[in-house]
């Protein structure tokens, strides 16, 4: 039952199989982003408060919604590659840090490019931008630890140690800045859950869920990517990669 | 059982000999806290009354700052004269053994700052109420803060290029401890009850001790292989 499994966790077979995967996911990101940034820039209608502000929500929300996926998958395959020891657990960690690193700081600068108009400041110290930010720490100190090391495993299962402890703590730091912003009465009262709770109507809305899912999809396309790269650079002594590159 | 609980109570006894044998590696943080509260005020006019209101957020960032001076040479100096290779191989669970470690480095660099720490709220301004849940704050609050750090130490101590990594692993992760810290003290000079963030406090304090030793041995286990 197991072999499936067994014999996608050996490098040339995940090697292949992201060859064949990784054209498709980037051909449908791509499609969903055209079709999603053409519906959300041109279709839908302006927002009646914010005007065409609103429309950065067509890049910021994914950011931000995979910038936190990224640290749990980050998280999972940590917790994978300790357990069972598999190597390409071990390099979707590694790999997965700097996109989600990315995706963070595309968050926090579409958050304040959208916060200028709307809230009339690049920053204020909200709730979720402080911890977004410190999800940025966070993922920098992932990096930083995966090349601290000149041993690549030992490097990647000590970023997988990182990520486990970190993914507690994310949720940890997410309340209390949120309840320190609270009992402190900040200057705005305005935050992303005003803006994103209340019904949205159809036209703005399936733009982005398309975003949303070319987001996904090309993330998936990115994580393949490099987890490739980093295959061959951990195995370019291996027959397998010799005999791809012979001509 | 007990022979486990008298490992650890070794290893304690080990680390506050080897570190009362040399002074200087609990004397300079406290030389350096106190170094840290005297530039902030030189920083401002003198008696500006802002300086009443960062006390809480200098002392508390302060002692951050000082109790991560020493945590980097927590495991270098056992992994170079082999006695975290001798730990590895012991009997004893090795999350007992490091939790022990940690707690007498925090005996031995994390409590002089806590003793000294009402001084330094005094000098800048603080009354005595908020004082005291400072203390208090800072006694919840510093264990948690030296068993981050000890993880952070474990996972670096086989990084040859570590240098100013550690801070960086470590930081993030006390802004809870900050929040909260200086919330009780914020909550105490509004003449608020600073229960619920001592309470925090508390949560993260179990949290921390009773997690991060095992987290910092698998780390220690990874670094040593």
């Amino acid at each position: 039952m197991w072999t499936w499994f067994h014999r996608l966790a050996s490098p040339p077979t995940f090697y292949r199989l992201a060859n064949l995967l990784t054209p498709w996911l980037l051909a449908l990101a791509l499609a969903l982003l055209a079709i999603g940034v053409y519906g959300g820039l041109y279709l839908a209608p302006a927002d009646y408060q914010q005007g065409d502000a609103f429309r950065i929500i067509y890049v910021h929300v994914p950011a931000a919604a995979l910038s936190l996926s990224i640290y749990m998958t980050m998280a999972v395959a940590g917790g994978i590659a300790l357990i069972w020891r598999m190597k390409l657990a071990e390099i979707a960690v590694v790999t997965a840090a700097p996109i989600g690193a990315s995706f963070t700081a595309l968050a926090l600068i579409t958050g304040m490019l959208w916060g200028k108009p709307t809230w009339g400041a690049y920053w204020v110290w909200d709730a979720r931008l402080t911890s977004e930010l410190v999800l940025l720490f966070l993922y920098l100190g992932v990096i930083g630890l995966n090349q601290a090391y000149s041993d690549a495993r030992t490097a990647a299962r000590a970023c997988a140690w990182l990520a486990l402890v970190g993914v507690i703590n994310v949720p940890i730091v997410h309340y209390s800045v949120q309840w320190w912003n609270s009992l402190h009465q900040g200057s705005t009262i305005l935050s992303i859950d005003g803006i994103a709770k209340p019904k949205i109507s159809g036209p703005m809305l399936w733009p982005l869920l398309l975003t949303l899912a070319g987001f996904y999809l090309f993330f998936g396309a990115a994580l393949l990517r490099r987890m490739q790269n980093e295959v061959l650079l951990r195995e370019k002594n291996a027959r397998w990669v010799q005999e791809l590159f012979a001509i | 059982m007990s022979g486990f609980l008298g490992a650890g109570a070794a290893v304690f006894r080990r680390e506050l000999r080897v570190a009362l044998r040399r002074p200087a590696e609990w004397l300079q943080p406290l030389v350096f806290y106190g170094l840290i509260a005297l530039l902030f005020p030189l920083g401002v006019a003198p008696g500006d009354p802002a300086l009443v209101i960062f006390a809480p957020a200098i002392i508390w960032v302060g002692a951050l700052l000082s109790a991560l001076l020493g945590v980097e040479r927590l495991f270098r100096s056992d992994l170079d004269d082999g006695t975290l290779e001798q730990l590895l191989l012991a009997d004893a669970p090795l999350g007992l053994l490091v939790g022990a470690k940690l707690a007498a480095h925090w005996l031995l660099t994390a409590a002089p700052l806590i003793v000294i720490a009402p001084v330094l709220g005094y000098g800048l301004g603080l009354a005595a109420g908020p004082i005291e849940v400072l203390t208090l704050s800072l006694l919840l609050g510093t264990p948690t803060l030296i068993f981050t750090g000890g993880f952070a130490a474990a996972l670096t101590v086989g990084a040859p290029r570590a240098g100013i990594l550690l801070p960086i692993l470590v930081l993030p992760m006390m802004t809870p401890a900050v929040i909260f810290g200086g919330g009780a003290v914020r909550a105490a000079s509004a003449g608020l009850p600073p229960d619920a963030p001592l309470y925090f406090l508390a949560a993260l304090l179990a949290l921390s001790v009773t997690l991060l030793p095992l987290a910092a041995s698998g780390a220690l286990r990874n670094a040593m292989e």
